[in-house]
């Protein structure tokens, strides 16, 4: 069909009002939120009718760490503060005074984790973050040390190298219930 | 020089790139948005750490609810930490179901990327957290996160 005059135009005034609409709609539903975390691996379960490993490992390159179900500490037997965890742990890593005590070389360290089945899981994190952040601030100064660079900015070959040398290590062990939760 | 006096009314200001604005800022909502998938059951404060890692891919992540009910539940359920996988609350046992279904719904080589992330309250207890943590491990679902905030203040 043709028309005389030109076709009228679409009135768009009411677009604005369609596309606030929709903002409005995602404004409301949306959640900026970046999930975050302490990332861990599990180890496997181990199979069935698998004869028991019998790897001795001696006692003085194994830091106990236990939690029990009032929250506290104890440390290679010792009751300690979780303030202090992560200092105490990257002594028992590093060990630079060769303490007959604490690990040969910090890749024979292993760190064994136990806690309650009434232990809080805010201190459960809070425990496993120390000893992350003990493992962490060893690399960081090993790639200052040896590479004159921040950790993250070593290439992977580097990155492996320190992660191989500071082997983070963290066993846990079936929970106990003592308090009965 | 003698200033003129206007004498026309000063033309309204045009309104007509207002839409293009507010596309622009819908498209950048949209992008961002993440639709809440679940209604969330229970209450969670997540713990706070330093050493936290963003997770990728949120498409491979299954998410593992733990805390006390809110209050419209607590007369059916009580107070005690319980889990909620999706919509509904769940026991230990159910988390194997649970993970197999996350599974089938991937193409089977992301598979092995697909990590869990344990939503815990930090009030709730470690013996139901380790439930799940066995129950995952008996389906091999062995990469997880603990999913915690920021903190600010680093102990020495």
């Amino acid at each position: 069909m043709r028309r005389g005059r030109g076709t009228p135009e679409v009135n768009a005034g009411s677009m604005a009002d369609i596309a606030f609409l929709l903002l409005i709609f995602f404004l409301v539903t949306t959640t900026i939120d970046t999930d975050k975390g302490i990332a861990i691996r599990l180890p496997p379960m181990p199979e069935e009718n698998q004869p028991e490993n019998d790897i001795r490992i001696k006692e003085r390159n194994v830091l106990k760490v236990l939690v029990n179900a009032n929250d506290q500490l104890l440390v290679n037997g010792e009751l300690l503060s979780v303030k202090d965890l992560k200092r105490r742990t990257k002594e028992f890593i590093d060990n630079p005074r060769k303490d007959p005590n604490l690990s040969e070389s910090p890749t024979k360290a292993i760190i064994s984790l136990k806690n309650d089945r009434g232990t809080s899981y805010n201190i459960y994190i809070t425990v496993h973050n120390e000893l992350k952040a003990a493992y962490n601030e060893l690399r960081e100064a090993k790639a200052m040390g040896d590479f004159g660079k921040s950790f993250d900015k070593l290439n992977e070959s580097q990155q492996n190298e320190i992660k191989d040398y500071y082997r983070q290590v963290i066993s846990e062990a079936e929970p106990e219930n003592v308090a009965g939760a | 020089m003698k200033l003129q006096k206007k004498k026309k009314p000063s033309p309204a200001i045009s309104t007509s790139s207002l839409p293009d604005i507010v596309f622009m800022l819908l498209f950048f909502f949209m992008v961002t948005t993440v639709l809440r998938e679940t209604d969330l059951k229970v209450k969670v404060v997540v713990p706070q750490a330093t050493e936290i890692q963003k997770l990728e891919k949120k498409s491979l992540v299954s998410y593992i609810y733990i805390g006390s009910p809110t209050e419209s539940y607590r007369g059916k359920f009580g107070t005690a930490p319980r889990i909620q996988l999706n919509d509904a609350f769940a026991s230990p046992n159910q988390v194997v179901e649970f993970i197999e279904k996350e599974r089938a719904a991937r193409a089977e080589a992301e598979v092995p990327l697909m990590t869990t992330s344990i939503k815990a309250d930090k009030e709730a207890k470690m013996g139901i957290v380790t439930d799940v943590k066995q129950e995952l491990r008996k389906c091999n679902a062995l990469k997880l996160n603990y999913s915690s905030s920021k903190r600010a203040e680093v102990y020495n």
